[in-house]
């Protein structure tokens, strides 16, 4: 049965969009057939809204009014102020890898420390290149997800990882997303393959430059775990208070593997983070964390979907949003147990802290048990500190303020203890402080 | 003149007043115990001195070394000498004792124009008072009183009182929900703690807790007043006749 399209203005600017910057998107021959289909996907839909379940309190389609053009290549000044940018949320040790407006940016990024194990190149390098056009299904691969289409798309450029069967990248690789823009678009897509037994720490972050404003970023990333691989994958965003940031991560691991992921958006006019992981192989460990902070009239959506696919897998997710003044959070955490997946281990707990009155949160922990024989659990909570904590704590001198502090940090710290690398941990600790202390 | 002053305070909590004219002058060195039955008004009195929202104080004054206690905030008491030992010690999970104390304790030290202590002069300074009071290494690594038992929730209590070095602490139940060798050992850690520069007030329904901390004075709290006041063998009496002839004076 045909599907009857409904489709708001801006989802059908989106098509002029995309028919004006056909002729800049990187590939050719098949890379634009798969484009093309994956733009049809897209137009199923348009942009996602509240009558389609997973987007019910993240209407795009409301909250978007316009289709921003593409950016442009970055300029010499633009790089000038990604440079600044990139030290600001610069992890420790880490391996650079920079995208400024969406675009590769070799100068500002350091290839050089990583090996012959790993190799990295840039999405818009494997899209023109013929011989290795046989990955571009692979590294533009999509799903019902509209977003995630449009993504597949309009991919302008990204990073394409590698890491060699049984090799542990020892330094952490800090993949960089600089907006200098002003009401432009980007899409950019990153590609990360670990192979069997490999070990990599991935840090994400998403960082406006001095004036970028009202730009409208939409990026993914997929990734495949090997089998008795380990992955941590940290994300950490903030974005333009006027700024759109739609990201998603579809993400698949083998048997016997393990993938540590933790996602923190700190800002952003709208965010949405959508997180889709398969545990696709028997006996795999997932640890899935994050946090939601966001004050002013912010709204910060954070949905992740785990997939159950194996036997005798376990999943812990522990999520915390601090929200504050007229922020908006919400958190989405679908638990799917299918039917092979027996002796399944899955904990789900949501918690949220309002700051004040006006603030609000929408917590939906769901679980989707198909299986017999397996253990799932889930919880929410939401509410505001506790005085009977902060009087405890002013009482032993410290202001009310600290007080605040020294709660909100604990609160958090739940959640962010379960990062395993230490030095990752102290990494979005910072971060988090960083957006507490600016608040004060 | 008194460490501590308090001239007829009147307190109320939600159109119902619960501290009906209370007197009280403690000077240092001094320990008073304050005896009473359930609703007399006697935690309401520490929370008050501590500074905890919620009273309204409809009335009199409390001097803390002269200065109007009652226009400061609860942490500018505490930097100014008042601790008070609660009765029922939260639980904050997520925030080590360590972290807590050197917070606790150097927030105080700023407050008062001192330099704050480095992170090894701080180790040094817990280990001593921790080592002093055998409370183990381990408990103050723990998140604050998380999983503590009732006797070593009070320990911590204890273990702050020692490293603020406070001029007055008040002791609100201190001996709920300790047995008898728990009772022992928080009161040992107390005693060591009494000094000429410092005041004690206790407050507890029960006389075993002044077999093992001697008080100077104690008073007898009913319905909101001081009743009656004395040496250590007013506890004696109460032992004897019970808190019904004061309910009933009131």
């Amino acid at each position: 049965m045909k599907q009857v399209l409904v489709k708001a203005d801006a989802g059908r600017a989106m098509g002029n969009v995309f028919a004006a910057a056909r002729g800049r998107l990187p590939g050719a021959g098949p890379v634009l057939q798969i484009r093309a289909r994956a733009f049809e996907v897209y137009e199923r839909t348009g942009l996602p809204h509240r009558r389609m379940e997973d987007w019910k309190y993240t209407d795009l389609r409301a909250l978007i009014s316009e289709v921003l053009p593409l950016a442009p290549r970055p300029d010499a000044e633009a790089l000038v102020r990604a440079k600044v940018s990139v030290k600001q949320v610069a992890a420790d040790q880490a391996v650079k890898l920079v995208l400024v407006d969406g675009i590769f940016a070799p100068e500002l990024s350091d290839l050089g420390g990583l090996g012959n194990e790993v190799v990295v190149r840039s999405l818009r390098e494997v899209l023109e290149n013929s011989a290795t056009g046989a990955m571009a299904g692979l590294v533009l691969s999509t799903t019902s997800d509209s977003a995630i289409s449009l993504n597949a798309a309009m991919a302008t450029d990204g990073l394409v990882i590698t890491v060699a069967d049984g090799h542990a990248v020892e330094r952490p690789i800090q993949i960089v997303h600089v907006a200098t823009g002003l009401s432009v678009s980007t899409f950019t897509r990153c590609y990360l393959q670990l192979g069997k037994g490999a070990h990599a720490d991935i840090v994400e972050s998403f960082v406006p430059a001095e004036r970028a404003s009202g730009y409208q970023a939409n990026d993914a990333i997929i990734a495949l775990v090997g089998d008795e691989a380990s992955l941590s994958y940290i994300r950490v965003a903030a974005a333009a208070s006027d700024a759109v940031n739609i990201s998603s991560a579809i993400i698949a691991v083998g048997a016997r593997a393990k993938l540590d992921l933790f996602s923190m958006t700190c800002s952003g006019s709208i965010s949405r983070y959508q997180g889709f992981i398969t545990l696709a192989g028997e006996g795999t460990k997932l640890s899935a964390n994050g946090a939601n902070l966001i004050r002013d009239k912010l709204h910060a959506d954070t949905t992740i979907v785990v997939d159950h696919a194996m036997p005798h897998c376990t999943s812990g997710e522990k999520f915390r949003a601090v929200v504050d003044d007229c922020g908006r959070s919400v958190f989405q955490g679908r638990i799917i147990v299918r039917p092979a997946a027996r002796k399944t281990d899955a904990t789900l707990t949501t918690r949220a802290l309002l700051l004040s009155d006006k603030a609000e949160v929408d917590n939906k922990p769901e679980l989707e048990i198909l299986a017999d024989d397996v253990t799932c659990r889930h919880g929410a909570t939401s509410g505001a500190l506790d005085d009977t904590l902060v009087f405890y704590l002013r009482a032993r001198g410290l202001s009310e303020k600290d007080a605040q502090m020294l709660l909100i940090k604990a609160f958090l710290g739940e959640s962010i203890e379960e990062i395993t690398s230490e030095n990752l941990r102290d990494f979005v600790t910072a971060q988090a402080e960083h957006w507490l202390q600016a608040g004060r | 003149m008194a460490l501590l002053e308090i001239r007829d305070l009147h307190v109320g909590v939600e159109d119902r007043e619960i501290i009906r004219g209370l007197h009280l002058s403690v000077h240092a060195g001094e320990v008073h115990a304050i005896m009473g039955p359930n609703g007399s008004g006697k935690s309401t009195l520490s929370h008050v001195i501590a500074g905890k929202p919620g009273y309204e104080i409809t009335g009199g004054q409390i001097l803390f070394r002269g200065q109007n206690l009652l226009q400061m905030e609860p942490n500018e008491r505490a930097a100014k000498g008042v601790f008070l030992a609660f009765q029922y010690p939260v639980e904050i999970p997520g925030v080590t004792t360590m972290n807590f104390l050197r917070a606790a304790l150097n927030a105080q030290r700023k407050a008062r124009d001192q330099q704050e202590f480095s992170t090894p002069e701080f180790l040094k300074r817990v280990r001593e008072v921790a080592g002093s009071l055998n409370i183990p290494r381990d408990m103050i690594k723990r998140g604050v009183n998380v999983g503590f038992s009732g006797g070593e929730k009070k320990r911590n209590e204890i273990l702050q009182m020692a490293l603020f070095e406070p001029s007055l602490c008040v002791l609100d139940e201190i001996d709920s929900g300790l047995d008898i060798d728990a009772l022992r050992i928080v009161a040992s850690g107390i005693n060591a703690l009494r000094s000429p520069e410092r005041a004690m007030i206790v407050i507890t329904h029960y006389r075993r807790l002044l077999e093992h901390i001697v008080p100077d004075i104690v008073h007898v709290m009913s319905k909101g007043r001081v009743m009656k006041s004395g040496g250590k063998e007013l506890a004696l009496e109460l032992e004897a006749c019970g808190y019904s002839q004061f309910e009933d004076a009131a």
